[in-house]
């Protein structure tokens, strides 16, 4: 049985953390995982900090990353970053706002799947549900603009990945 | 028979089970992690509807069930107090269609004034309770509930937590959906009327209810044993029992989905094959008890996890028996009022003025939060006014001409309208102020309708409650309403003018939701168009 990824995406209310977990978590359904995604959302319209866990596999049990068992963290928010690093295993992937060039997104609402596009690399599942995802969870007016943000996340993702090695 | 594979939340399981299972009305009050219930049976064709509290829906649900229609009541756990009045005698009568009533709580306190366990109001009014572990459960839940309360004819609860409620886990729904008999009135006067008479022996039927559900949990309830090694025995319930699967995979796990009455014999006997017995469970140790209390040698959390959600991490702790300082986790952003927000100006007024002000729940619970730290007292929905009249019953003079009861539209006609009878019957020598924050619409909880708004849950017009001219009609002695027109100064020297006065006031300040403003507009103009055209047609038809 394969393990279980363990994705934490955090930021502040309004920013569209769940959403980007939502498309995440069809995302992987769509790829024929098993999957679970938990939040807490109360008060995520109030300009709270936010975030969400999903994680996906053959079998996933609880709901929740345990603490220091996420595999990625994609954090929305540059102030968020240090109060959700706890949650990251060591070794595990930090994605944060700063992975983009902020000025070369069109619309600053799709930082979310900006950075969506850029975590796709770094998770086993297709483009193509990833693209059908986004489709599925954002309303029709906004697949141009989130398709043009996921591209440019993807491509920044993986310029940096080569700039590293 | 499996079908379609879908990926639902806990809540929008409840939704389409209801749907499928053939549930005529859904009724409830918005509540996290209960609210999207509702909302998400009226998206998928379901008939929902808004009441003003939880007791108003539930007694609507009983009727409905009473009239052999399959009903689905839903709230939060808090709602479960307002709605205990009608849920302990509804337990007696005999129900026609199935009765579910959800009770979502929310340990930890998410988005909550307290972290009740519902569990108690199983044994406490005699109903059977179901409690998922996910949504796949959720869905199945929903079904076998309103099977058993058909069966026994006995309202059932379901259990849910907010990490059941609001995580989206796969599920496969059956794929018949059912055919349920029309509604109709059958009289049954002693099954039905809880007079002495007829209570006495309604009491002994619902005992005996219980003890053949018990029976029927023991051989075909919704019990799940995963194998394991016999070192480790864990019984678990709810989201707790995935978190426990997962801290200790090579444990022997009894899950119980019926939790209420239990099915003690099987316990007893998982018990007998295992050298160490553990109760997982969230919250109250009710389990625990119940176990101990039959002689079950299990073991319970230390105290310090009744505080809280489980999470794998504390379930480790707990099977290690560590009751060791947990980490902290650190303190992340506090929610706010928004920028825009209407309450901002009248906490600021408030704060100003020096008021003691007397809060109650909602988005405007936040003014208790600096810049404003403008809130006194919050305690449960309604509770503004009560405690408000409280304080200037008996302060001194110079105190008690400071107190304000704020209380915001959706609450205000939820609690609040009892509030003002007292206040008309038992007026404080200083008079007194409500302030309603109306901002059109029950914000806290994602914007739903209610009866002050004039719509219905899916928007659409319905009556409309003017709380000014309830308050004149009760005998409020001064009556007024600001709205977002006027300017700050003018509802400062508004409130400090009827502090002054030795008399009920009750003031309405109107200015819509900043963030449901847009939408509002929206459905005004949807109305109006459809009122234009119903107009037009009626001329043509003269």
């Amino acid at each position: 049985m394969s393990k279980v990824k363990n994705v934490v995406i955090a930021g502040l209310g309004g920013q569209g953390v769940l959403k980007a977990s939502d498309i995440l978590a069809d995302a992987a359904f769509r790829a024929g995982f098993d999957v679970k995604k938990s939040e807490l959302h109360g008060m995520s319209q109030r300009g709270g900090s936010v975030s969400s866990d999903v994680r996906f596999g053959d079998l996933v049990l609880s709901p929740m990353v345990p603490p220091g068992e996420a595999d990625v963290l994609l954090v929305l928010e540059a102030t968020q970053v240090e109060i959700n690093r706890p949650t990251l295993r060591p070794g595990g992937v930090l994605i944060g706002p700063d992975v983009l060039d902020p000025g070369a997104l069109k619309n600053k609402k799709s930082l979310n799947v900006a950075l969506l596009g850029a975590m796709s690399t770094a998770l086993d599942i297709p483009e193509e549900h990833w693209l059908a995802a986004m489709y599925a969870n954002l309303a029709e007016k906004l697949h141009t603009i989130n398709e043009q943000a996921f591209a440019l996340g993807r491509s920044a993702a993986i310029e940096q990945d080569t700039a590293d090695r | 028979m499996t079908s379609e594979r879908l990926l639902l939340s806990g809540d929008d399981a409840v939704a389409l089970a209801a749907l499928h299972a053939g549930v005529r009305l859904g009724t409830g009050y918005p509540g996290t992690p209960s609210t999207e219930i509702l909302e998400t049976f009226d998206q998928l064709g379901g008939r929902a509807q808004w009441s003003p509290n939880e007791k108003v829906a539930l007694e609507v649900g009983i009727g409905t069930a009473f009239a052999g229609a399959r009903t689905l009541v839903t709230m939060k756990h808090v709602g479960l107090n307002v709605a205990a009045d009608p849920l302990f005698t509804a337990a007696y009568t005999d129900v026609t269609g199935g009765l579910l009533v959800v009770s979502a709580d929310d340990p930890g306190m998410a988005s909550s004034q307290n972290e009740q366990d519902n569990r108690h109001y199983a044994r406490a009014a005699a109903l059977p309770m179901l409690e998922p572990i996910d949504s796949q459960q959720a869905y199945d839940f929903t079904w076998l509930g309103l099977e058993i309360s058909e069966r026994w004819k006995i309202p059932v609860i379901l259990r849910l937590t907010t990490r059941v409620c609001h995580s989206k886990t796969v599920v496969r729904p059956r794929t018949a959906p059912s055919a349920t008999a029309e509604p109709t009135f059958e009289r049954d006067i002693p099954a039905r009327v809880m007079i002495p008479a007829y209570a006495k022996p309604a009491h002994h039927r619902l005992r005996q209810k219980l003890a053949e559900i018990a029976a029927w949990n023991e051989t075909e309830g919704p019990i799940r044993l995963d194998d394991g090694a016999s070192e480790l025995g864990i019984v678990a319930t709810g989201i707790a029992a995935m978190h426990a699967r997962e801290a200790a995979p090579e444990a022997r796990q009894l899950t119980i989905g019926l939790t209420y009455p239990l099915p003690m014999e099987r316990i007893r006997q998982f018990a007998d094959g295992v050298e160490r017995l553990v109760v997982v469970e969230e919250g109250d140790p009710v389990l625990a008890d119940t176990l101990r209390a039959a002689g079950i040698p299990a073991e319970g959390k230390p105290e310090m996890y009744r505080f809280g959600e489980l999470n794998v991490a504390r379930v480790r702790r707990i099977l290690a028996g560590d009751n060791s300082p947990e980490p902290v986790p650190p303190k992340g952003k506090p929610p706010e009022l928004c920028q825009g927000c209407s309450h901002r100006g009248v906490f600021e007024a408030l704060r100003d003025l020096d008021c003691i002000v007397a809060g109650d729940i909602g988005c405007y619970t936040l003014g208790v939060l600096p810049p404003f730290s403008a809130m006194d007292t919050c305690v449960c929905m309604g509770a503004s006014i009560g405690v408000g009249l409280g304080m200037r019953h008996v302060l001194p003079d110079d105190q008690a001409r400071r107190v304000v009861s704020v209380i915001g539209d959706s609450t205000f006609v939820h609690s609040g309208i009892t509030g003002i009878a007292e206040m008309v019957y038992n007026p404080p020598a200083t008079g007194h102020l409500i302030l309603i924050l109306d901002n059109g619409t029950t914000a806290m909880t994602g914007q739903q309708e209610h009866p002050g708004t004039g719509r219905l849950l899916d928007h659409s017009p319905t009556g409309k409650i003017s709380f000014e001219a309830l308050a004149e009609s009760m005998g409020v002695q001064n009556v007024h309403v600001i709205s977002s027109q006027d300017k700050d100064q003018s509802l400062k020297d508004l409130i400090a003018s009827l502090l002054a006065k030795p008399e009920t006031s009750l003031l309405v300040a109107r200015q819509p939701c900043v963030l449901a403003a847009p939408k509002i507009r929206f459905y005004e103009k949807a109305a109006a168009e459809q009122a234009s055209q119903m107009h037009c047609t009626a001329e043509a038809a003269n």
